[in-house]
């Protein structure tokens, strides 16, 4: 197993904000956010991102470790549909499958290069287009990570996007918004642990935190976006 | 291989191109130059004879595909707008994804598409394409600019397939020596070729349909 001090490369590889799948065009509901004068600033920040991480970040993270789990188990072809179709469940907002789905063809161009394996082809013959999470937990586990390396790249990512977003959209103080994600260090913990207790369990048994402010927050922006200008996709 | 830091020479890497799939050509240069109005006169001379479709990343998203679709020189479903998170310079560049999605998807609407032309968003003079996205790129400085933008050199100048002197009738007006951006262009690109124009005084850019053109025998 490819790991340095327990976290596979992969993990700090699709992390890092430098990764080429697309996901600087996703603002995760920061744009319409600010636009609305919901985030003004760094306390506002701080906020939208620790409810983000425990709601978006939370649903994310599971599904990339039960993911990363079932590719380790030899999933099915019919567990790989299984286990998309209950994130599509669990995600209302049809703005933000759509952004999933675009993050994980991305990520899927971009992990093919890097991690070629069975474990990823098995998933795309299943899933043509599967979303963002599972394809992170099949990355994950083609280059040998575990189920939390999955949740903990899912879980940053949740809060690591909007973040840079919110310093590009507002001009805010660079230093302060990779403050505001460095403190979620033990809520981004408990995530991970969450996830990866989770991990085993059947598609349709896992957990699912919602968030309707992030899902309305997705569709305004969706639909602004056919009226005025978003820079972001979503 | 040279390591003097002015020196350029034309890309040494084969570009990655498949067989069969539609030639990518990228247009980039700063805010204001005219790429916009150069992906308007290449589709209205070549929109007849090229199954031909344009990808936008204008800042404010779909400003510049708004245009083209009304200056109606393409159809508008010929046209995609892509969304950039205020990173235009990234979009075309460090992660090209969601471009590759947009051609992709005009590749799929139009079976058999001949070209795509990819404008990027206005940006500076460090913003080049990469040959992931596209297989060669025109680089647009305008005289309006000042004629020192050559000499300043940058990516864009100095490794762009083509480097467009736009705008060149405006020469007068705003004091620009068109002789001496002409002098400096070539001597930062070497052998690499320049042109300058008008679209003023010639709407249909016949010197760049041809380089065009070029490119995709």
């Amino acid at each position: 197993m490819s790991t340095v001090d327990g976290v596979a490369m992969v993990t700090l590889i699709l992390a890092d904000a430098r990764f080429p799948g697309g996901g600087h065009v996703h603002s995760g509901g920061v744009e319409e956010a600010a636009a609305r004068g919901l985030v003004t600033g760094e306390a506002d920040l701080a906020g939208f991102l620790r409810g983000r991480l425990r709601t978006a970040g939370e649903l994310g993270a599971v599904f990339a470790a039960a993911s990363a789990h079932a590719a380790a188990a030899g999933a099915t072809a019919g567990h790989w549909r299984l286990l998309d179709e209950e994130l599509d469940a669990r995600t209302p907002s049809a703005a933000q499958r759509a952004a999933s789905r675009a993050q994980g063809r991305g990520a899927v161009r971009a992990g093919r290069r890097a991690w070629p394996s069975a474990v990823l082809e098995g998933l795309l013959a299943a899933v043509p287009r599967p979303h963002h999470p599972v394809v992170l937990g099949a990355l994950v586990a083609g280059a040998g990570g575990g189920p939390s390396d999955a949740a903990l790249c899912a879980g940053y990512l949740a809060v690591s996007g909007p973040a840079s977003a919110a310093v590009r959209l507002l001009g805010l103080d660079p230093f302060g918004a990779n403050a505001a994600v460095a403190a979620l260090d033990a809520e981004l913990r408990a995530v991970v642990a969450t996830a990866t207790a989770a991990a085993a369990l059947a598609p349709a048994d896992l957990p699912a935190q919602s968030s309707p402010g992030l899902d309305l927050l997705a569709e305004a922006h969706d639909r602004r976006h056919r009226e005025e200008v978003r820079l972001f996709a979503s | 291989m040279n390591f003097d830091p002015t020196a350029t020479e034309p890309d040494p890497h084969p570009p990655a191109r498949s067989a069969g799939r539609a030639v990518r050509i990228g247009i980039g240069g700063p805010v204001g130059s005219g790429k916009t109005a150069l992906v308007a006169a290449l589709c209205r001379a070549l929109g007849d004879r090229l199954n031909l479709a344009v990808v936008t990343n204008d800042i404010y998203t779909t400003e510049d595909a708004d245009f083209l679709r009304a200056a109606g020189v393409l159809a508008p479903d010929r046209i995609e707008a892509v969304q950039t998170g205020c990173c235009p310079h990234t979009a075309i560049r460090d992660d090209i994804t969601a471009n590759l999605d947009a051609v992709e998807l005009l590749e799929q609407r139009f079976p058999g598409l001949d070209l795509v032309i990819i404008e990027s968003g206005g940006d500076n003079l460090t913003a080049v394409f990469s040959r992931g996205l596209v297989d060669s790129q025109v680089f647009v400085v305008d005289v309006a600019g000042g004629d020192k933008v050559p000499r300043k050199g940058g990516p864009g100048v100095t490794t762009a397939d083509l480097l467009v002197i736009n705008k060149i009738d405006l020469a007068e007006q705003v004091g620009a020596d068109l002789t001496v951006m002409a002098a400096d262009a070539h001597r930062m690109r070497g052998e690499l070729p320049v042109i300058s124009q008008s679209l003023v005084r010639t709407p249909d850019a016949p010197e760049v349909t041809d380089w065009v053109l070029a490119q995709l025998a």
